[in-house]
């Protein structure tokens, strides 16, 4: 075989591609990772900017379960990827919550104090919550095979009081729904035991640290990453992929190709697709997120929380916005609270709510900057509903939209959490093409390294 | 390889994959399963380390004779008895 022939293509060096390549290699493919920008991580990423360092994505991690703790995904992926819990040194948040007006939800990694928030907020639910927390438990959200249903339809055939129902679906919405309005049951199980039976975790050093490990152990079980190399076409023959065309015009062939790009996003790369074809599948949810730096923590201003998963109004609203922005719902997230044992180097507090791309989109560079220094101070007006003014305090402020999430993830849209159509079986039309990330429906970082690992599992490695 | 051996070297496999497990008191003719969490994907790995380490290939049709280390060992022993450690 010549020296551009592969075991196995991954396209895309984010959370699920990098984990699906530490499988491989490990056992002993000859792997090759394309990523199209320089730096790895896709959704979950860093940069720095004004003299700071800033991490996209990860706010705070999902799935956190102490060392130790048998059958959860951590532990799955310690175990499949042959890392240990040091690796990624992950801190526990001290409390996060979900405020609506005159409503507050709390909770923290100790699921029953969750359930007693709820019970106490809501006395006439205790009985229906607690069912619908047993058929949370018991839901297998690892069957591949399992028939999508609506998550509004199955918890409210549970619950009675809309303002619970819309409280808890407003973090496990903003924090994984690629579909508007309302949530395949399935995901739903899924963040739901992520953010609250699980919970949230953070390492000291954020995401890089996570992408450093990921890194280092692909190099060492003999995996290869190309930076800055784009995949400009999956050239198609006979129902399989028989070579991945890069921008750079080379040609690569490989047995298998694993895609983390996104289901519509991998399906226009094909040279046997319609590209309209898919455009009805294509994701909407996209976000702005407002990221500054303080002259102090958030902690010395009297707010102590991890996150707070805001609400406005009385009914929550997950939809593409009209405008460019909806600052009704969202997500402020201090990741210096989480129960560090020595400070993070500079305080930082992250706003996100939802946005329209295509409004972004259309903005000259000039109406583009405008955009957003109009929408910072009515963002901020928003959330200091719900945590003390610090805006005094700003020493510096980065804002990105979804077009710069366009731009580092190749999300169509800026869609975040990828299409509403997940494929869990990550099968496609080709016999030799799988996709792995957001779109085969396993979400936040955790979620995404078990994609990866599962679809390598099944699609390559079982064979 | 002794039977003796071939058990070591399963309970080595089984440490890489599951280092969060106490394997010092495992019973032979006791399931894997029982004593210790093993989840269908950590037995994929027991079956894709002994492919990695010793070239063994287990059908998915034999994965059964893995339940315990005593069927371990008699499932390996064809394979390994002639080999050294």
């Amino acid at each position: 075989m010549n020296s551009s022939h592969y075991d196995v293509v991954i396209i895309g060096a984010g959370m699920s591609g990098l984990a699906a390549a530490i499988r491989l290699a490990y056992f002993d493919k000859k792997v090759c990772v394309l990523e199209r920008h320089y730096a790895a991580g896709g959704l979950n990423s860093f940069y720095a900017l004004g003299g700071y360092k800033f991490d996209v994505g990860l706010h705070a991690m999902t799935n956190y379960v102490p060392p130790g703790t048998r059958g959860a995904p951590l532990t799955k992926i310690y175990r499949q990827l042959r890392l240990t819990p040091a690796d990624f040194a992950l801190v526990p948040q001290y409390q996060s919550e979900v405020r609506f007006p005159g409503t507050r939800l709390r909770f923290n990694n100790d699921f029953e104090f969750f359930v007693q928030e709820v019970i106490e907020n809501f006395p006439a639910q205790k009985d229906n919550f607690t069912r619908l927390v047993r058929q949370i438990q018991a839901y297998d959200e690892f069957d591949l095979e399992a028939k999508p249903v609506s998550g509004r339809q199955v918890v409210s055939s549970f619950l009675t009081d809309p303002l619970l129902m819309d409280m808890l679906f407003c973090p496990l919405m903003i924090y994984g729904s690629a579909e508007e309005r309302d949530m395949e049951f399935g995901q739903f199980v899924v963040m739901f035991k992520s953010i609250f039976c699980e919970g949230l975790a953070r390492p000291w050093e954020g995401v890089r640290r996570i992408i450093t490990v990921l890194r280092r152990k692909l190099r060492k079980v003999g995996g290869t990453v190309r930076m800055k190399c784009g995949v400009k076409a999956l050239r198609v023959a006979g129902g399989r992929v028989r070579s991945v065309e890069l921008d750079n015009g080379e040609a690569l062939t490989a047995d298998t190709v694993l895609s983390s790009a996104g289901y519509v996003e991998t399906m226009r790369l094909c040279t046997d697709c319609d590209p309209e074809k898919f455009a009805s599948l294509e994701g909407q949810m996209s976000f702005v997120e407002i990221i500054s730096i303080l002259d102090r923590e958030m902690k010395t201003l009297g707010h102590d929380t991890t996150n707070v998963f805001f609400n406005t109004g009385m009914t929550f609203h997950y939809e593409n916005p009209k405008d460019l922005v909806d600052p009704r719902c969202g997500v402020i997230c201090c990741p210096n609270n989480f129960l560090f044992d020595k400070p993070l180097p500079q305080s930082v507090i992250r706003i996100t709510c939802l946005a329209n791309f295509d409004r972004w989109a259309a903005l000259d560079e000039q109406a583009y900057a405008q955009a957003k220094a109009e929408w910072l101070p009515r963002i901020h007006q928003e959330v200091l509903k719900f945590v003390p003014d610090f805006r005094d305090h700003i020493v510096f402020t980065d804002f990105f939209t979804p077009r710069t999430i366009k731009h580092w993830t190749g999300h169509l849209n800026g869609a975040v959490y990828g299409a509403p159509g997940k494929i869990k079986t990550g099968r496609t039309h080709l016999d030799n093409l799988f996709i792995c990330g957001a779109d085969q429906g396993l979400l936040g970082i955790v979620g995404a390294m078990l994609s990866g690992i599962t679809v390598a599992n099944l699609h390559v490695l079982k064979k | 390889m002794t039977n003796d051996q071939i058990k070591q070297a399963v309970i080595h496999i089984i440490s890489v994959i599951a280092p969060d497990e106490d394997l010092s008191n495992l019973k032979s003719d006791v399931p894997l399963r029982d004593q210790l969490e093993l989840d269908s994907m950590d037995f994929l790995d027991i079956v894709m380390e002994l492919r990695k380490r010793y070239n063994i290939e287990v059908p998915e049709a034999d994965y059964g004779h893995l339940a315990s280390l005593d069927s371990c060992v008699a499932y390996l022993a064809p394979s390994l008895k002639d080999r050294s450690t």
